[in-house]
């Protein structure tokens, strides 16, 4: 008599023939580059953040309480009287800096080995809604303590929509359901960010890896390894995901998680950069902070804003900065894909342009108030040594992308020949 | 029923007219939702009419009161401060008050129904931060050549004493001065202008 799990498996199969499948198509049967690298790992990375957001995020749902007089309170009470609720909320909010700091390296990892390109345009796209969402999910996330950085973080981030003409007054006033910020702005962002957004994340994230796993995976060589298959039809140059790059992600996965431990346990707040001091004071809408910032995973798109001395040139600016990363697909026309083998132009221009997002994030962080009288001293015009060098980034940052298409697309890019196989080397 | 001669044209025209239908109804029911993101009842009733006491406010001296979640400020100016307004209109992005940034009845040097006192929402029109009252005319590390007035903490915007805007900070336009009618010489209603009803 068969096995009681077998007969069980049987009875399944026999009723949803395509599970099995399915699962050898997405797993064993998945065919993955055999050399990647360390900046691969951060996909299942970025998946492994997701669960734990969704699982921490459910029974944070269980303790804290919507609504303007209620919120802030409730956050305290987490953290003070629920058994283990600091460890459950500092897991949620290391988790959101974490989410950022490993889709923002995924991100850099496909400008460096060109896996936006053809045939996996789709699979950027997607990738790139997937961004935004939790750009949204994560703005509305910190909202929910309605801490003073909350109130007045959310003020002027819906005051942006204020730049659009004509119904920009309305649509801030539809937003925030009130005149101000308040309890139906606080209550509906709760909405949005545990029902609506996460649906949509979910969606987005089934999509993106249907959408790669339908075109394969790139690799540091660039090379499709589709191309060249033995007489099974496997690729050559392919190993199964799984158990090979289970295996594998599972060693990044200790480490990552070592890292992030240290952060929950030892440096919650990571020295106001998860966690700002202003957002320990409930909301106040008569007193600003000091200084009003984002958290760091938004500064580089808000320093854009910072140094444009006009509002509606300043969103604008803003939210160019990021659909110019949507058409990157086409407006880069080169057929290398790899950085190994593309011009040297490709190169600088990347390494240059990572300064920028780096050195926006530190302005956008209010950093350049240190910086600024440190380097010309106490008596030094700090906002406008901050404009002027903000404009100089401005033109980089968007000249990154110029440069991307005219050196690809009328031929200046002069690249080294690929191999027809992956190489072997790290 | 048989396949030959399915009228192709009739069966477009009934696709379509089948897909306009229920994108009205579509359309039609997406509008309560839509709505009902705009202020509730209870929301349109607290921002209603605010009266303030300024019995109490001496010359020099800002009170601050909440109207609509706003912070909104009432000045009692000092002929010194008001002494500084014509001075300063080169600097200004908007000296004449020309946009629709206050009622008529306080679109004048002074930006106020009655000259000493200002009456101005306190949100910074850059991106909604409150500014910080700096009334001394005195040199601040942020203008050497300060008359008094208000200077944003976020963005570096200044305003002077009748919340005009300068010129080169990223504000684009004057603070707002909300409707408001004086009650009694010691009571200011803000909320409603002169003549209006509440």
């Amino acid at each position: 008599m068969a096995n009681v799990f077998t007969r069980i498996g049987d009875w399944v199969t026999e009723r949803a023939p395509g599970m099995m499948p399915a699962y050898r198509k997405h797993m064993t049967e998945y065919y993955a580059p055999k050399n990647f690298n360390f900046w691969y790992y951060f996909g299942s990375l970025a998946l492994l953040v997701l669960v734990n957001q969704i699982v921490t995020g459910i029974f944070l749902t269980m303790f804290y309480k919507p609504g303007a007089a209620t919120a802030f309170d409730s956050v305290e009470y987490i953290m003070r009287d629920v058994d283990w609720g600091w460890l459950i909320r500092y897991m949620h909010s290391t988790g959101a800096s974490m989410f950022f700091l490993v889709v923002y390296l995924h991100m850099f990892r496909g400008l460096m080995y060109g896996s936006y390109k053809k045939p996996r345009e789709l699979v950027w796209l997607l990738g790139m809604l997937i961004f935004l969402t939790l750009m949204a999910e994560g703005f509305m996330g910190y909202v929910l303590p309605w801490g003073n950085m909350s109130f007045w973080g959310a003020k002027v981030i819906i005051s942006l929509f204020g730049a659009i003409p004509w119904i920009g007054d309305t649509l801030v006033q539809w937003i925030m359901g009130d005149y101000n910020p308040a309890d139906a702005t606080l209550n509906r962002f709760f909405a949005l960010h545990v029902i609506a957004l996460p649906l949509v994340l979910l969606l987005l994230v089934v999509l993106h890896i249907a959408a790669l796993h339908e075109v394969g995976s790139s690799n540091p060589d660039g090379v499709e390894i589709k191309k060249k298959k033995d007489a099974s039809g496997v690729p050559l140059d392919g190993i199964r995901f799984h158990p090979y790059y289970t295996v594998k992600d599972l060693f990044g996965v200790g480490f990552f998680l070592i890292l992030c431990a240290f952060i929950i346990f030892f440096q919650p707040t990571l020295g106001g950069w998860f966690l700002e001091p202003d957002n320990f004071i409930p909301a106040n809408s008569l007193v600003t902070p000091a200084e009003i910032k984002p958290v760091w995973y938004f500064t580089p798109f808000y320093a854009i804003l910072r140094v444009i001395p006009s509002k509606g040139l300043g969103v604008l600016a803003m939210f160019a900065s990021i659909i110019l990363l949507f058409l990157v697909p086409w407006l880069d026309r080169g057929a290398v894909k790899s950085i190994r083998y593309r011009g040297r132009g490709y190169k600088i221009a990347l390494g240059l342009f990572t300064v920028t997002f780096l050195l926006f994030g530190a302005i956008g962080a209010g950093k350049s108030g240190e910086w600024i009288p440190a380097i010309f001293g106490a008596n030094a015009d700090v906002s406008g040594i901050e404009m002027h060098f903000g404009w100089f980034l401005l033109a980089i940052y968007f000249g990154f992308f110029a440069f991307l298409y005219v050196y690809t697309a009328f031929g200046y890019e002069k690249t080294k020949p690929v191999p027809d196989r992956v190489t072997t080397h790290a | 029923m048989a396949n030959e001669g399915v009228d192709h044209g009739r069966r477009r025209f009934l696709t379509a007219t089948t897909a306009v239908v229920g994108g009205a109804g579509v359309v039609a029911v997406a509008v309560p939702f839509i709505k009902s993101w705009e202020p509730s009842a209870r929301a349109k009733n607290a921002g209603a009419p605010v009266l303030a006491d300024i019995s109490k406010v001496e010359p020099g001296q800002r009170l601050s009161v909440l109207w609509r979640g706003q912070p909104v400020w009432i000045v009692n100016r000092t002929p010194a401060l008001l002494a500084t307004l014509p001075q300063l209109d080169s600097r200004l992005r908007d000296p004449k008050s020309e946009l629709e940034q206050q009622p008529k009845y306080a679109q004048n040097e002074t930006r106020s129904i009655k000259p000493e006192w200002l009456v101005v929402v306190g949100i910074c029109t850059h991106l909604g931060c409150s500014p910080e009252f700096v009334p001394e005319i005195k040199p601040e590390p942020f203008d050497p050549d300060w008359k008094g007035g208000f200077f944003c903490p976020c963005h570096k915007s200044r305003y002077d004493i009748a919340g005009r805007v300068f010129q080169g900070v990223p504000a684009p336009m004057n603070l707002v001065v909300p409707p408001y009618q004086f009650v009694s010489d010691k009571q200011i209603l803000i909320g409603v202008g002169p003549g209006e009803k509440a």
